[in-house]
């Protein structure tokens, strides 16, 4: 398990590409249903 | 006087009369009110978040426990399975907002410009994670997290285009001559897109060729280009499905 994290010693280059790529994503998300509630409401 | 009014009767005659002919003959008119496309934007925003999901679920199994090791770069090729999808994106969105604003400017549809706004943000979040994820790959690749190359800066040029276009049309109050301006500044953008995509053909690049081509067989392993081309269906839903969103709050705000 910890082996698969490491990457091969790129864990930090390959974790820091892909979790704020979806932190993003989700960010994108949450600010547009917030959004969306407000144009709702 | 009767006589002043005749050209203004027939000018209205000829545009009811083409208008009439127009919705008949070309059905996709009727999608062009925003009245009409609100239900079906929620549909297809619907289907495309379920699609997204599915397709990044694959696309991350493939991806990170399917596809082998490189043999040159390691593991952390893996990063490449966001890297070129999201590049892929940040182009196509950005074809795709000028064709609406092209649209817009020419046809005055109020869709139109709707569909050039709600596209925007998402274009350019999939331009800076093109960029970030390819600095997080050429650090340990390269050996440096930026290069001034032919690609990397018309990528950048690229996020300032989408950050031009949504600041410029936020700023103007006047909603048709902020849609006109935004519209202008993204069809004449339009060409970086053609310099970014060909800028490792034009130019002696840092940045590697294209791996994946419409002409050439890819230079990968099958299970490599299918981890790559699921996580591109999956960003491709997405974008769907966030633009079909953002694209109703549009129409709501407009008719307050």
């Amino acid at each position: 398990m910890s082996e698969f994290f490491a990457m091969g010693g790129y864990g930090a280059y390959i974790w820091g590409a892909y979790g704020v790529t979806f932190a993003l994503l989700a960010l994108e998300v949450i600010f547009l249903l917030k959004r969306k509630r407000e144009a709702k409401a | 006087m009767i006589w002043r009014n005749v050209p203004a009767a027939a000018g209205l005659f000829a545009v009811l009369y083409t208008s009439g002919m127009t919705a008949q003959s070309i059905r996709w008119f009727w999608f062009a009110s925003p009245h009409t496309f609100f239900p079906l934007a929620g549909r297809i925003a619907g289907v495309a978040a379920t699609l997204a999901a599915v397709f990044a679920a694959a696309g991350l199994y493939v991806g990170f426990f399917v596809a082998p090791t490189d043999a040159q770069q390691g593991e952390v090729y893996r990063i490449i399975f966001i890297h070129v999808p999201a590049a892929w994106m940040s182009m196509f969105i950005y074809v795709v907002m000028a064709f609406w604003s092209a649209i817009g400017l020419a046809l005055q549809t109020r869709l139109s410009a709707m569909m050039a706004r709600a596209l925007a943000p998402t274009g350019a979040l999939f331009t800076f994670i093109a960029l970030w994820t390819g600095s997080l790959w050429g650090k340990p690749t390269w050996g440096t997290w930026w290069v001034w190359d032919a690609r990397l800066t018309s990528e950048l040029i690229l996020l300032f285009l989408y950050f031009g276009f949504m600041a410029l049309t936020a700023s103007i109050d006047d909603r048709r001559r902020a849609d006109r301006a935004g519209a202008l500044l993204a069809i004449v953008g339009v060409v970086n897109v053609p310099i970014i995509y060909y800028s490792v053909k034009w130019w002696n690049t840092l940045h590697q060729g294209a791996s994946v081509s419409f002409t050439q067989a890819p230079s990968m392993a099958a299970t490599m280009l299918t981890g790559m081309l699921l996580m591109a269906l999956a960003f491709w839903m997405y974008s769907i499905a966030v633009a079909m969103v953002r694209v109703r709050c549009e129409i709501l705000e407009a008719e307050r």
